[in-house]
């Protein structure tokens, strides 16, 4: 295998096992400060004792999450070298800015949350745990932002380094200039400049303006997207868990309040994020288009494009096995993808006509011209493929975060009827528990919907690791050889592995054990497990 | 001042604070296998426990920082150190895993285990980073481009491993005193009784080194004959610090002996700083491949701007980590929170 396929398999292994735990606490963490407040406002210990148990649960999960966390922020440097001299002027900035304003606020506080129960006073504890909370929302921008700016590049432009004598005489960054002194100027390069692995040593993107790279044209609603998704993750592992404990009978008392929490948070998560989805995928199809074709498997250009449902895209092939395009054996809903891309659902015939640009045309001829100036127009068709991500791939991940989003928001709109009405706590009729078992599996549905999510972002950029600037292929390591990576993603494999194993068994364990394991938790839920435990304020809020 | 120093100093800044904080919850890793009982080891795990986590992020953000100020140090030093840097991310997740996961369970088998795995990667992790500082101390074979063209082998040379060995000697002393500040009663005066190896380990092997540094380091002789001054003021402050240490011990005050140990890491990155300034890795193979603090930096625009954020947030960070400090000044007390 070659060293760029191995680099990304093992980032793409790490980040994703990363990416399991993170989204888990910041949707906890919120549900952790809702938790707090009660036990404040409230002065119910059964919040007491609930906000103990999901805490310990939180600790767990980030102890995993920073674990896995400290490869992702040396990889760029390890595995991808040229891409970190390439883009270090833009690039590390978030990462440095998500060092200071993120990382040392949400585990400073994590001390407090996790240890400081008798230490400070419980507003200085919610104090804390809003600063964790809030440690771990920033986290998600600073990355965000970082990852956006690699989807929609922007606020920079291309320089060329090169060795200026005192006579103001230009050589190349290569030349020997012997005894002569010179000085390292960077000269702007044109913006349609074409970076090819061998300029990589003299060529890279230098920032003109933070604002702007920033806040590049996808990343407020990738930044919504994801937070989103964290909020529902987070809330559906509550859900989840006490779906279970209501099954088995057990903590009823703490089941039935954590739900209440979990399913307000998360119809709240479910709705945004129907809109931030919606804008994400407007953002894709104006700033991304080729990776917006491809996950629609959409091939033809034309008014009337029809939004994909399920089933198969897979890739044509000629004789040779050169792809040349796409068989598409999946079930589509016509004209649909022209209207959600308009937005213009007032006017459905004049949305009906916007016309969506399919993969034949992209990426366009103008940049593969670019690229190759020498090829011919037949020849530029046929290159026109290498430019495609994985479309079979992106084209399942994206459409099946998709199904299960949809699923998920059904779900939860029933169960928050069902909630309301109090026909939830009622186990004993058959349906509630069907209801109740889906519930249970829902901690796992999200996160499959996420880690699809991802990949569909991340397997949607390619082949460029920089949109439509740099590909992936020249941005790894130079010397960095495929054993090592081999060798590496072995070791993490089997330590992700073992990791895994280990999380899992002690999650069983926690929540066997439930919040009357400690005997803190055991005493309060005596008391109250019999009698009506909710006031009805929180009992209104999670109806509504 | 310009801005390319003030970046050298603040990754200086960062790095250092990693080696003053982490130095001791790394050190007190292995000096758990010489506890004897649950008890005692607990104590040491819940010593280090509130803060561990916190003192790692300085090691995240100054590669962070790194990566910002100086991408193609960051590049050059991560992939030409590869299997190092992942022979340490595997030990720094051990270590993570071993500290969440042995207060799981009650079992003698399961913790010991996870006692095992600790102390093996708090030593491991010590021993990888000062092998790390060694090379770079010494530089590493860097061609025109900046690229790294030598075999883990270049990398386990005699400087290298006395460095390395001199850090994790470093290390345990460093835990040793920090978790005399935590202890009292029997416990602390065991921990008493080990100083009297620590510490003169440290010693012996901080001669060593600076020792090495001079008679051999091929970087040294510029640096004494552009900053001679400089490097002899930090290096009589090292020398006093250290020392400071024993008296300190023997005089009980363990406080001061700790800070005395703080600051000896502190004047021992001084001296790396001032011994490479202006460079970052100076190479051994030809003199155009050494990334300095101007040919290895971002642009002066990013730097400005980073220096603006690191301005503001940095002494936000330092104030409520040290608030969070003093919440858990004081001995350990085990309680249902503790691992």
């Amino acid at each position: 295998m070659t060293i760029d396929t191995l680099s990304r398999m093992q980032f793409g292994m790490t980040a994703s096992f990363h990416f399991l735990f993170p989204p888990m606490t910041i949707g906890l963490g919120v549900m952790l400060v809702i938790m707090q407040t009660l036990r404040i406002t409230t002065g119910n210990p059964l919040y007491l004792s609930m906000a103990r148990f999901w805490t310990k649960v939180f600790g767990l999960i980030f102890a995993i999450g920073v674990a896995t966390g400290i490869p992702l922020e040396f990889q760029f440097g390890t595995n991808w070298a040229r891409y970190a001299r390439f883009v270090g002027d833009i690039f590390g900035s978030p990462l440095a800015i998500e060092g200071i304003y993120a990382f040392f606020l949400e585990s400073g506080f994590l001390a407090l949350l996790l240890f400081g129960w008798n230490k400070v006073g419980p507003r200085m504890h919610l104090f804390a745990t809003c600063m964790v909370a809030l440690g771990a929302h920033f986290s998600a921008i600073w990355i965000l932002v970082a990852n956006s700016w690699m989807q929609t590049p922007s606020g920079y432009h291309l320089a060329q380094q090169v060795k200026e004598t005192a006579s103001g005489e230009r050589f190349p960054l290569s030349a020997d200039l012997g005894e002569v002194a010179w000085t390292l100027r960077e000269v702007p390069l044109p913006a349609d400049t074409v970076v090819r692995p061998e300029d990589l040593a003299h060529v890279r993107a230098v920032i003109d303006s933070f604002s702007e790279a920033i806040l590049n044209p996808s990343t407020l609603q990738r930044l919504a997207h994801t937070v989103f998704a964290c909020w529902m993750t987070g809330a559906f592992l509550v859900i989840g868990i006490s779906a279970w404990w209501l099954l088995r009978g057990r903590e009823t008392a703490q089941a039935k309040a954590s739900m209440k929490i979990g399913l307000t948070v998360a119809m709240i998560a479910c709705l945004l994020q129907m809109i931030a989805g919606d804008a994400t995928a407007r953002g894709v199809a104006i700033h991304q288009p080729t990776k917006f074709a491809a996950i629609e498997g959409l091939m033809r250009s034309g008014p009337d494009a029809s939004l994909g449902l399920f089933g198969a895209v897979t890739w044509k092939r000629d004789a040779d096995g050169t792809i040349v395009g796409v068989n598409d054996r999946s079930v589509r809903v016509p004209g649909l993808l022209s209207v959600l891309v308009s937005g213009d659902f007032l006017h459905p015939e004049r949305a009906r006509a916007t016309v969506v640009k399919g993969l034949e045309e992209l990426p366009t001829d103008e940049l593969l011209r670019r690229r190759h100036p020498t090829l011919s127009d037949a020849e530029i068709a046929s290159i026109r493929p290498s430019y495609w991500p994985s479309v079979p791939v992106v084209f399942q991940t994206y459409h099946l975060m998709i199904a299960i989003g949809v699923a998920l928001t059904g779900l939860v709109c029933v169960s928050v009827v069902a909630c309301s009405r109090g026909w939830l706590w009622n186990t004993a009729v058959r349906p509630v528990q069907w209801l109740l078992w889906l519930l249970v599996i829902t901690p796992i549905l999200s996160q499959i919907a996420t880690q699809c999510g991802w990949f569909t972002a991340e397997f949607g950029r390619q082949p460029w690791i920089v949109y439509e600037v740099l590909r992936t292929e020249h941005a790894v390591s130079a010397v960095v050889r495929p054993s090592q990576v081999m060798s590496s993603i072995a070791m993490f494999f089997v330590i992700y592995a073992l990791l895994t194993v280990l999380f899992v068994q002690s999650l069983r364990r926690m929540v066997r054990g439930g919040p009357s394991a400690s005997g803190h938790g055991a005493a309060v839920s005596a008391a109250t497990d019999d009698a009506p435990i909710l006031s009805r304020r929180t009992g209104g809020k999670a109806g509504g | 001042m310009d801005l390319n120093t003030i970046w050298f100093l603040l990754i200086c800044v960062l790095f250092g604070g990693y080696a003053v904080l982490d130095g001791f919850d790394l050190g007190a890793g292995p000096l758990l296998l010489f506890t004897k009982g649950d008890h005692d080891r607990r104590v040491i795990l819940n010593a280090i426990g509130p803060v561990w986590n916190g003192n790692e992020v300085w090691l995240v953000t100054g590669g962070g920082a790194l990566f910002a100020a100086f991408p193609n140090v960051y590049a050059t030093v991560f992939s030409g150190l590869y299997d190092a840097f992942m022979l340490l991310l595997a030990a720094l997740i051990f270590r993570a895993a071993a500290i969440e996961f042995r207060s799981q369970r009650p079992e003698a088998g399961w913790r010991s285990a996870w006692d095992g795995a600790f102390a093996g990667s708090s030593l491991l992790s010590a021993l990888l980073i000062g092998v790390a500082i060694g090379n770079i101390a010494w530089g590493l074979p860097l061609d025109r481009g900046h690229e790294f063209r030598g075999t883990l082998l270049t990398l386990l040379h005699p400087y290298a491993l006395l460095v390395g060995c001199t850090t994790v000697a470093l290390f345990l002393m460093h835990g040793n005193l920090y978790l005399l500040l935590k202890t009292d009663g029997p416990m602390q005066a065991t921990l008493m009784r080990w100083t009297r190896i620590t510490v003169p380990s440290y010693l012996v092997l901080f001669v060593a080194t600076n020792a090495a540094t001079i008679l051999f380091n091929p970087n040294i002789a510029a640096a004494i004959s552009r900053r001679l001054w400089l490097l002899g003021a930090i290096f009589a402050t090292s020398i006093a610090v250290t020392l400071n240490i024993v008296r300190e011990l023997r005089r009980r005050r363990e406080r001061r002996a700790f800070l005395c140990s703080a600051l000896s890491i502190v004047t021992l990155m001084g001296l790396f700083a001032a011994g490479v300034y202006p460079n970052l890795v100076s190479s051994t193979l030809d003199p155009a491949g050494t990334l300095t603090i101007y040919n290895g930096a971002a642009t002066q625009k990013s730097l400005q701007f980073m220096f603006w954020v690191a301005m503001i947030g940095v002494p936000i960070v330092l104030l409520y980590s040290t608030a969070i400090y003093y919440t858990f000044r004081g001995k350990v007390i085990l309680t249902d929170e503790s691992y």
